[in-house]
């Protein structure tokens, strides 16, 4: 095909997933939150725009659309337009390995490039840009002070995410996120073969495979900057955050860049660990989002059930329990594969 | 025709974010430039089929070194980055190195016959790097490694000294 079609081709494809998110990821995200966080709270949540409030992030962002787009008299212009795009984008980029499902006799997916997870991770990484900048170019301390504690925060834990992504990668001998999926296919019920069980010969991968999983999804939420990693927005102590001085569109391009990039986290945790789109009875890409969903539930439930950790205590965390759990995981599945 | 359009654009990507890098009298903007030129330089890796240096660059430059840079640079400059100059009164003993430099370089650049002939790639790219590293290039993996040990260890022995 000539480069001007492919050119085409990738243009329909950033069309299509940035739609895909900001309805799935960031208007339902934000929904669901509301609902769940009511439910857990014994109140009801949205309620009076549409049926059971359906259309509430609908109204917000016609709203938020409309608001007016302050830049702070004493900020760096640029920097401040440019944080929250790269923050949007990043967490779309993201989205690009992740394979739904096959559909139609093919697999659904932007591209299944063979670095897949070395290109997730990599994006993930360029958010923390993308907080840092902003909280800088606001010209505001409590904007700065939230982007310093997400750079430490993310950069702290980019390393377990990393350790605890090699499991799989080792397990299934490729970094391609759809090569993963089909390592996991068939077993008991289709359950039997996902990674989260080791390997069908040889069940004492199975330990490994348990403590990668909770490793990925511990760093993985605060990776996001979700509760309770949450110290970059504390609002008790720093208003919102790196971005207190965001007002309209651009406050929502980087609540869509959190909310795109959380998901894309649930979603590289079902691809790795809980076989993708493989189950019982179901379609593929049913099963996928039955997943997906399922461990977006799991993130908003651990939100509205454990405190804020404390800066020192949530660095501790990570040097000193996971990146060496991490390692230890690591060498371990490497001794029993071999 | 499409492979030149892409390394022009990203030449571009990367060329002038590097210029800006050197003039700004900002130093944060000087550091937040570094990012799209390391993400064009990433994009040249794309073009040459190196993708596993291409996820590594972005990974290691644009998201760990430049956000070590900007961290250092905000941390001492109170977080505005202004107060520092760039340049200093050696311009033209500075102008002209970059002459010298740029005179050897495209010197040799004309002088080298460049193979055009394109050998096979590996199918799998990352497999070859990795198992690479294990055979042949052993020990100057391991020496790396060892390297870059002694400098983690190192900044923890000057950080624990000032407290």
């Amino acid at each position: 095909m000539s480069w001007v079609g492919e050119i085409f081709k990738a243009t329909l494809a950033a069309v299509a997933v940035f739609t895909f998110l900001a309805v799935v990821a960031a208007m339902l995200g934000v929904y669901l939150e509301r609902k769940i966080s009511g439910w857990i709270q014994s109140r009801l949540g949205p309620k009076h725009v549409g049926p059971q409030g359906i259309m509430q992030t609908m109204a917000d962002t016609v709203k938020l659309l409309q608001k007016e787009n302050i830049v702070p008299a004493n900020a760096d212009a640029i920097t401040f337009t440019v944080a929250p795009l790269l923050a949007a984008v990043a967490g779309l980029l993201a989205w690009i390995i992740i394979p739904f499902g096959p559909l139609f006799g093919r697999i659904i997916v932007v591209r299944d490039i063979n670095i897949g997870l070395l290109f997730f991770i990599a994006m993930a990484s360029l958010i923390v840009i993308a907080i840092l900048l902003g909280g800088w170019s606001s010209n505001n301390k409590y904007a700065l002070l939230g982007g310093f504690r997400s750079a430490s925060q993310m950069i702290s834990y980019e390393i377990p995410l990393a350790l605890a992504v090699l499991v799989p990668v080792m397990l299934a001998g490729t970094l391609s996120t759809v090569g993963i999926v089909e390592a996991q296919r068939g077993g008991w019920l289709g359950i039997g073969n996902w990674f989260i069980f080791g390997l069908p010969g040889n069940r004492w991968l199975l330990i490994p495979g348990v403590l990668a999983f909770l490793v990925f999804l511990t760093a993985a939420t605060a990776e996001v900057n979700r509760v309770p990693f949450d110290l970059p927005e504390a609002e008790s102590e720093l208003v919102a955050g790196y971005f207190s001085e965001y007002t309209g569109m651009r406050f929502a391009l980087f609540q869509l860049g959190e909310y795109a990039e959380a998901f894309a986290m649930a979603a590289l945790t079902t691809v790795l660990f809980l076989g993708g789109w493989h189950g019982p009875l179901l379609p593929g890409v049913v099963w996928f989002f039955i997943k997906l969903f399922a461990l977006v539930f799991v993130l908003m439930w651990v939100r509205w059930t454990y405190p804020r950790l404390r800066l020192d205590q949530l660095l501790h965390l990570s040097w000193k329990g996971l990146v060496p759990l991490g390692f230890l995981l690591v060498l371990v599945t490497g001794w029993l594969l071999v | 025709m499409g492979e030149l359009a892409a390394f022009t654009i990203l030449a571009a990507v990367t060329l002038l974010p590097a210029v800006v890098v050197v003039t700004s009298r900002n130093l944060v903007r000087a550091a937040m430039s570094l990012i799209p030129s390391f993400l064009g330089v990433t994009g040249l890796f794309v073009l040459l089929q190196a993708e596993f240096v291409a996820g590594i660059q972005i990974l290691i430059y644009a998201g760990a070194i430049a956000v070590l840079i900007l961290f250092v640079i905000m941390l001492t400059q109170g977080g505005t980055g202004t107060a520092v100059r760039q340049t200093n009164e050696q311009r033209v003993v500075g102008a002209l190195a970059a002459a010298a430099l740029t005179t050897a370089l495209l010197a040799l650049l004309l002088r080298t016959a460049w193979p055009l002939a394109a050998g096979a790639l590996p199918r799998a790219n990352v497999a070859a790097v990795g198992s690479a590293f294990l055979t042949t290039f052993v020990l100057a993996f391991e020496i790396s490694s060892v390297v870059l040990l002694v400098s983690l260890v190192g900044a923890l022995v000057i950080a624990r000294r000032e407290q």
